[in-house]
């Protein structure tokens, strides 16, 4: 349904609009569309609510604060916010402060995931994709994005060759890739 | 754009956020000069977050709407902060400044470069033509096709005959030959430069075609050797350092 993502879209970029100009219903309207993503991946990297709730609230009060923040022109608004949202969450599994400034993300997202049935779908295929993988190359890529693990950890964690574990996520993230340009 | 081979699994690694140390610093580095990496990273971007869309669970608790709406309500909105780019999205905008510089600098050039443009253009064009002449007189001169003839006076019959061209100043020789019987086997014919002063100095060894036709163009001579004769000789096929007697030709400058 492109045209009903294509107002998706827009509805996106008219809420983040409004939040401009301080209108909490439009706040409360985006909170209510996406709320769920970023808990999920907060959750998914923390494993406690308590901890995914505040990752939550920071995350939507950051967009309150600064909708600025959101750059319509770099792609659209659910995966950037779930990025931003993954890492908030690995800054608090880590413990430490955040390690960039949310205006570093900038991401390039080629399927449209702008309506709620295209990004079910995309997510069912990410899911096919990630499931097809050889478990250790899923898990380089889990442990590195889901437990923000650097390289050389994961290599130590894993016992494998630091090359392998770079080839692992350089051909996992292109397999994710490849799975929409098909 | 293409991503540099060799920043390929860093690129992956730093969109996880998973690239430490000095490969981070180095990759940051490049990412400041190279636009393709900087996009490739942006699609990497966009495959991370794929990775976070995948994620699914349960929905967050009802208090946590109204946690927030509670906290928006008491914080006004603040003035919307200026938006701090990457450092290296502010790599165009220097690079368009510079370029803009350059516009003003090569503006104020080129007037003066479209004269000596203009200038150089003419004495190309001379020279292609001066060269397309020396061609075609060198094309003529050494075409295996060629028709020589020799005239002479009618009714005598046809002699060896030999003609040189000298520019003593350039070193330059070109020395025609016709109607010249083949040499004794394995001996040439030589042609001397007898200068004002000094030994004969040898200016190129040849030997006649079927039809005795000959020719030696440029031989290695010192410039400008006053010639007062040339002469011909016949030596070794290899030549040699001074000439062996009898003179077969011999011709004085004009």
């Amino acid at each position: 349904m492109p045209g009903a993502d294509a107002r998706q879209a827009s509805n996106d970029l008219a809420l983040v609009s409004a939040i401009r100009s301080g209108d909490e219903s439009a706040m409360a309207e985006l909170y209510d569309r996406y709320s769920g993503i970023v808990y999920s991946v907060a959750l998914r990297v923390l494993g406690d609510t308590g901890v995914a709730e505040d990752v939550l609230q920071e995350v939507f009060m950051q967009l309150w604060r600064n909708p600025g923040l959101f750059d319509a022109s770099r792609g659209n608004f659910a995966p950037w916010l779930a990025v931003i949202a993954r890492n908030r969450a690995i800054d608090m599994l880590r413990k430490r402060r955040p390690e960039s400034d949310i205006e570093d993300v900038v991401i390039s997202v080629e399927p449209d995931l702008a309506g709620d049935a295209e990004r079910a779908l995309a997510m069912s295929k990410v899911r096919a994709v990630l499931g097809g993988m050889a478990a250790s190359q899923r898990m380089a890529l889990e442990m590195a994005y889901f437990e923000g693990l650097s390289h050389s950890e994961i290599a130590a964690k894993t016992g494998e060759a630091l090359g392998t574990i770079k080839t692992r996520i350089r051909t996992g993230l292109l397999a994710l890739r490849k799975a929409f340009e098909e | 754009m293409s991503v540099h081979e060799q920043f390929a699994e860093d690129l992956s690694l730093y969109a996880l956020g998973a690239l430490q140390g000095e490969e981070r610093t180095a990759l940051e580095r490049h990412l400041q000069d190279c636009a393709g990496c900087r996009r490739e990273l942006e699609l990497l971007g966009g495959d991370t977050a794929l990775l976070a869309l995948s994620t699914s669970g349960p929905r967050p608790p009802d208090r946590a709407r109204q946690r927030l709406m509670e906290a928006v309500a008491r914080e006004p909105r603040r003035a919307v902060i200026r938006r701090r780019k990457p450092w290296w999205a502010l790599v165009p905008s220097f690079a368009a400044a510079a370029m803009a510089a350059l516009a003003v600098f090569f503006w104020m050039q080129n007037s003066r470069l479209q004269r000596d443009l203009a200038s150089l253009e003419k004495r190309s064009a001379q020279q292609r033509a001066d060269l397309q002449r020396a061609r075609e007189i060198v094309a003529t001169l050494t075409a295996t096709d060629a028709m020589t003839v020799t005239l002479v006076a009618a009714k005598t019959p046809p002699q060896p005959q030999g003609k040189v061209m000298y520019v003593k100043d350039r070193a330059s020789l070109i020395f025609l030959a016709s109607n010249m019987p083949m040499p004794p086997s394995q001996k040439a014919y030589e042609l001397w430069l007898i200068p004002m002063k000094g030994a004969p100095m040898p200016a190129g060894t040849f030997k006649p075609d079927a039809h005795g036709s000959a020719m030696v163009i440029n031989p290695p001579l010192p410039a400008g050797m006053e010639a007062k004769a040339f002469a011909i000789t016949i030596e070794p096929e290899t030549g040699s350092p001074t000439p062996t007697m009898p003179i077969v030709m011999m011709g004085t400058g004009a």
